[in-house]
């Protein structure tokens, strides 16, 4: 089922398949190990949960009636919001047609599914009465925000299946009858892979299919972040009610979300030795990326507190004071060095814009943005609504066991999908080459070339 | 919703949309090339699946929304009465801050009758200092929105208001995401984080309009004892004041009573400078507060 190469530039083709299907055949130990002791958090999280259910309700929280969202709702937005940045990546970047997205477009799918399953399952662990869900779809209120998250979550996680499923098409098509695989993965390709023989009405068809996917995805990645805001928003508090909440929420999560497929894509490049494939100049234009967007939050950030603390409402200042001075001072300011300062300025940085540094700063965004989903559900209820104490909270025995096992739930999902799937998007980076091959054919540098490797850097 | 759905569905009505106007040409192509023919009527499919999807979902939607009006109605079990006749009784309470000395006696009232669980405050005694520095005390029970922002929210039509204007919440339907407790400015609503006490046997109600006991793990508030009310009887906290602070009406009949005096309640509100929580927002509350003089209650 291999294609017929026309050209000696894609003589790296067989390297590339055995790259891609690293994890599938041969994971290593360390993988087990690895799978097994996230396996371990996954189950202590379960458990928890057990326990919550078996308590009846959210007794074991650290919610109060006056604090009554945290953690679950700040993981639910954290984790959609990784999803995003996933989607958002490998849809603009093929919409753009970016050279450099071929070997992360698989990675930013898969991630995007993962965060997007296990963030899903959070405004289900939150309720109260999480039996009753149906009554969402039977008895739903039209005019509550609640009702359009679920809308956009479900259209949206569907859409990022069909993003992550219609690249992989080509690829589990001339991967299917792989000696190394084991029967089941063969079957499970062949089912996949819907026939595909690249014909070229197929390969019309499969373009097609994809534009108009990556087109939908964006808007539809919008609208779902914005209306998780306007869980938020869209109710009077002071420090939620803002105008500038929707694109907030959606630059903050592309912005962690891009992060998470850093860490992804240098996770596996590393230990898989995919160096090659996965190359620095798809990692550095990744951080790039990374940086626009951080500058962009930084940006957002500073103009909310702005506008609300120099006309000096008292409800906002209180809030403001709260945040910058007192009682969350020493979260929000590690926010502002974890989340805003310090990774801009690694990669900024030539010295440090290396493998490693981006690692470190894409692993500090993604811990500050939680920090900082916190931060935008807790002091906003803290203040209290007419008079009294402000409220306090820290997250439960229960809730830490609830939110570690699902990050651990994210990461099995991933190591399990590239277990099942190629990690690399062989195809989508067999046509990038083609299209390179042709363009430096036409310009008449081609002349002189030997084989050009996939994901070598050429500039320009 | 559920007109234009079934107008819709109707093949004549649905061939008369704006979208066949390029029908005879597509027709006269057809004609002439054969070939196409295959081709419109795959398009003719594609169209008619999409009106007929199209209109699926809205008498989906429609229907779905009837349920929901048809729940609240069904609902309101207490009720002998019609909801025209409900109507006909807006209730209202006027708390005189110059009476209240924050004793608390109207949170205590409340828990004893709605068999609360230990802690839980329908009516809560906030004790601000005012302006000049002066103690106030400020007793707040849910407000009676005209338009109650967590009514809007509520994703499963869990929380509505009834017809003489009390905001209840049917803790047999309530998932428990407290987005109502999110939207509401007057901190009224609570949620059942414990296995709530038991109450006497024969107390037991699963009314909306009296939830006893209260239910874990979905949300509780202030109901105005509408089953008191609709009886003929007044509300706990309004028998339990002894400063006699807290008045109860009706806005149809404009007449209010604290169990002791009976007053006129527009001349009431008008002559003694009433006022409401937080008017900005415009929820309308039907809550008044009298203010003492020089007390600065701007909240």
């Amino acid at each position: 089922m291999i294609e017929p190469s026309a050209t000696p530039l894609l003589a790296a083709e067989q390297d590339l398949r055995d790259a891609a299907l690293r994890p599938v055949v041969n994971a290593g130990r360390r993988f087990w190990v690895l799978f097994i002791g996230l396996g371990l958090f996954a189950l202590a999280g379960t458990i928890a949960y057990g326990l919550q259910l078996a308590a009846g309700g959210l007794s074991l929280t650290g919610y109060t009636d006056q604090i009554f969202w945290g953690s679950y709702e700040a993981t639910m937005v954290a984790f959609i919001g990784f999803s995003y940045g996933g989607a958002l990546v490998s849809a603009i970047l093929r919409l753009t047609n970016a050279s450099w997205r071929g070997p992360i477009s698989r990675i930013a799918e898969g991630t995007a599914l993962a965060t997007l399953l296990v963030g899903a399952l959070f405004p289900i662990i939150h309720l109260g009465h999480p039996e009753r869900i149906w009554e969402l779809f039977v008895h739903p209120n039209f005019q509550s925000p609640i009702f359009w998250d679920m809308v956009a979550i479900l259209t949206y996680m569907l859409a990022t299946l069909v993003l992550l499923a219609l690249p992989l098409i080509p690829d589990l098509a001339a991967l299917q009858d792989d000696p190394r695989l084991t029967r089941w993965h063969r079957r499970l390709y062949r089912v996949l892979s819907l026939g595909w023989v690249a014909a070229p009405a197929q390969r019309r068809a499969l373009t097609r299919a994809m534009t108009i996917v990556a087109i939908l995805i964006v808007p539809m990645a919008v609208v779902v972040h914005t209306v998780l805001s306007y869980t938020f928003s869209l109710t009077s508090r002071p420090g939620w009610n803002s105008t500038i909440f929707g694109p907030y929420f959606v630059i903050g999560a592309v912005y962690s979300g891009v992060a998470v497929v850093i860490l992804a894509a240098l996770a596996y490049r590393r230990a898989y030795g995919l160096q090659r494939w996965i190359d620095d100049r798809s990692i550095r234009n990744l951080a790039l990326v990374l940086v626009a967007l951080g500058v962009t939050y930084a940006y957002a950030t500073f103009s909310e507190l702005t506008t609300e603390g120099f006309v000096g409402k008292q409800a906002e200042v209180e809030l403001l004071y709260g945040l910058m001075l007192e009682r969350y001072a020493p979260l929000f300011w590690s926010f502002v060095a974890m989340g805003l300062v310090a990774p801009i300025a690694l990669i900024v940085i030539p010295r440090t814009r290396t493998p490693a540094g981006i690692a470190l700063a894409a692993g500090m965004v993604v811990v500050a943005m939680y920090l900082k989903r916190l931060l935008i559900v807790v002091p906003p209820l803290s203040r209290p609504a007419i008079g009294g104490e402000a409220g306090s909270y820290f997250p439960s025995p229960v809730e830490i066991a609830i939110v570690t096992g699902a990050a651990a739930g994210v990461a099995m999902i991933i190591l399990f999908l590239f277990r099942l799937v190629p990690v690399l998007a062989v195809d989508e980076m067999q046509e990038i080459e083609r299209e390179r091959a042709e363009a430096l054919a036409q310009s008449g540098r081609a002349a002189g070339h030997g084989p050009v490797v996939v994901g070598e850097a050429i500039d320009g | 919703m559920c007109r234009i759905a079934r107008a819709r569905d109707h093949p004549v009505m649905a061939g008369s949309g704006h979208e066949d106007s390029a029908a005879p040409i597509d027709k006269t192509e057809a004609e002439a090339r054969p070939p196409d023919q295959h081709e419109l009527s795959r398009r003719a499919f594609v169209k008619a699946a999409g009106l007929l999807g199209a209109s699926g979902m809205l008498a989906a939607g429609g229907l779905i929304g009837v349920t929901s009006l048809v729940r609240i109605a069904a609902a309101d079990d207490l009720a002998s009465a019609s909801p025209e006749e409900l109507a006909q009784r807006q209730w209202a309470f006027v708390i005189d801050l110059r009476r209240c000395d924050g004793c608390g006696d109207c949170t205590k009232g409340c828990q004893k009758m709605h068999h609360l669980p230990e802690g839980q405050e329908w009516i809560k005694v906030y004790n601000l200092t005012g302006a000049g520095g002066q103690p106030i005390a400020l007793p707040v029970l849910c407000q009676m929105c005209e338009r109650p922002p967590c009514v809007q929210v509520c994703p499963v039509v869990a929380t509505y208001k009834v017809p003489d204007g009390v905001i209840v919440v049917d803790q047999n339907i309530c998932i428990g995401c407290r987005m109502c407790m999110a939207a509401c400015p007057y901190g009224v609503r609570v949620f059942n984080w414990q296995v709530p006490p038991q109450v006497p046997a024969g107390e037991e109600s699963t009314s909306p309009l009296f939830n006893s006991p209260q239910r874990q793990g979905t949300v509780g508030k202030c109901d105005s004892c509408a089953h008191r009310l609709r009886e003929g009887g007044f509300p706990a906290c309004v028998t339990s004041c002894s400063m006699e602070a807290i008045y109860v009406g009706d806005l149809v009949a404009d007449v209010a009573t604290n169990g002791v005096d009976t007053v006129v309640l527009s001349d009431f509100l008008r002559t003694n400078d009433a006022f409401r929580l937080k008017e900005e927002l415009g929820t309308q509350p039907r809550v008044y507060y009298i203010a003492g003089h020089g007390q600065d209650l701007d909240f």
